[in-house]
């Protein structure tokens, strides 16, 4: 997929993931979460390898991947409180997540009547109902409109200005303060001439 | 075990709300069972002494209905990607998740069994011991099922896969199930095949999470 790859994240640090389709962004996030293991090479959290406690490792990340994991059935505070329970959250964390993404209209609807960008400001409001100090975004900015773009950014920028890091992948203009761009592109394998 | 009671919370209400998976899995059990008569005719000494062996068929196959879906939803929409990555040991998730999926089938098919057994001529004096056999065999069900619903996650047809899996490892419960609900009528102590059927049981309880997060991972790398 890539090789010769290698950054580092201090706190409050952004990094954007850049490159075409295929070319490994969701690899690497699902690399940096812990799901997948590297071929080669090493993940550190604070110096130690992450796949030395990897439990440790899940408490302190937030992935969103590009599915919702919603379910049709409950309402949208129900998915939400579950997914803010799971880590340790609270409902109250959870409302106030609603909030924050204009949600509070649709808590008490069940997920199957709410349209595609709402649904996908229900799997982001999960990044504010419980905490995490590194969140892993897999294209958090489709189907969004410009205000829940704004939503984005203002929850983004909230989690950096307390030392959380994010790292996201996105053709979207998510454009992040002082953020720093990888173009995976760059460290695709050469092929043999 | 906030986090546990609140995923055993949520496969209930699932359960509960989605067009009654359980409801789905009771009704598959009682006609199952009535078929019978209608088959090999109304002797009530036929019936009688097939009833143990067709209640406890028919539970198996009721509860290897509604097996597939146990992950294959949260496979579907991403929520079993999120899941692995939450705090909560994925062993516990999968005992959790049996638990839940134990409690909106295994309960149902033991509070039903004995109105069916009264169908069939069952000896009312074995009453007893098939409750607490189905009491139980019916978790261990669960259990072996979300080991194989785990190993079968995203194959091609998975419910063909699932039943030639599951079913074969479904026969001590069977034999035992069976055995514990016949003795009291044929005059034997039931105690000994309870007491073989908790073994199973604790033998699954002991195994089976750490077999299906195992291939929970495997499914998700």
């Amino acid at each position: 997929m890539f090789r010769g790859l290698s950054f580092s994240l201090a706190r409050g640090g952004a990094l954007l993931l850049a490159g075409p389709n295929g070319s490994g962004k969701t690899s690497l996030l699902r690399m940096l979460s812990g799901l997948t293991p590297p071929e080669d090479g090493q993940i550190l959290w604070r110096g130690s390898p992450i796949s030395l406690d990897p439990a440790a490792h899940r408490a302190r990340l937030h992935f969103i991947g590009h599915q919702d994991a919603l379910k049709p059935a409950l309402t949208a505070r129900e998915n939400l409180a579950f997914w803010a329970e799971m880590r340790g959250g609270t409902r109250r964390g959870a409302d106030a997540a609603l909030k924050s993404f204009r949600l509070d209209a649709r808590a008490d609807w069940p997920c199957r009547y709410l349209s595609a960008g709402e649904k996908r400001r229900l799997a982001l409001a999960r990044l504010v109902a419980s905490k995490a100090w590194l969140w892993l975004l897999d294209e958090p900015a489709t189907g969004l409109d410009a205000q829940a773009l704004a939503n984005l950014r203002t929850a983004i920028s909230a989690h950096r200005r307390q030392g959380g890091c994010v790292v996201a992948a996105t053709h979207a203009p998510l454009i992040l303060a002082e953020a720093s761009v990888l173009s995976l592109a760059d460290f695709a394998p050469r092929r043999a001439a | 075990m906030n986090a546990f009671a609140a995923l055993v919370g949520r496969d209930l209400k699932l359960a509960f709300r989605q067009g009654g998976d359980w409801a789905n899995v009771a009704a598959f059990f009682a006609l199952a069972v009535i078929l019978f008569p209608f088959g090999v005719g109304p002797e009530p000494e036929l019936l009688a002494r097939i009833s143990a062996g067709v209640l406890w068929v028919a539970a198996l196959l009721a509860a290897l209905l509604s097996l597939e879906r146990l992950f294959q939803s949260d496979w579907e929409d991403g929520s079993l990607e999120a899941l692995v990555l939450m705090p909560l040991p994925l062993e516990l998730q999968a005992l959790a998740k049996c638990l839940a999926h134990w409690l909106a089938t295994g309960l149902p098919l033991t509070v039903i069994a004995p109105l069916l057994a009264l169908v069939l001529h069952f000896n009312s004096e074995g009453m007893t011991s098939l409750v607490l056999a189905m009491l139980l065999g019916t978790p261990v069900l669960s259990l072996i099922g979300a080991v194989g619903a785990a190993l079968t996650l995203g194959a091609r047809r998975g419910g063909v896969l699932l039943s030639l899996l599951v079913l074969p490892l479904y026969i001590p419960v069977l034999i035992f199930g069976v055995a514990a609900s016949e003795a009291a009528s044929m005059g034997f102590a039931a105690r000994p095949h309870l007491l073989l059927l908790a073994a199973l049981l604790l033998t699954a309880l002991a195994l089976a999470p750490w077999a299906a997060a195992a291939a929970l991972r495997q499914a998700m790398e």
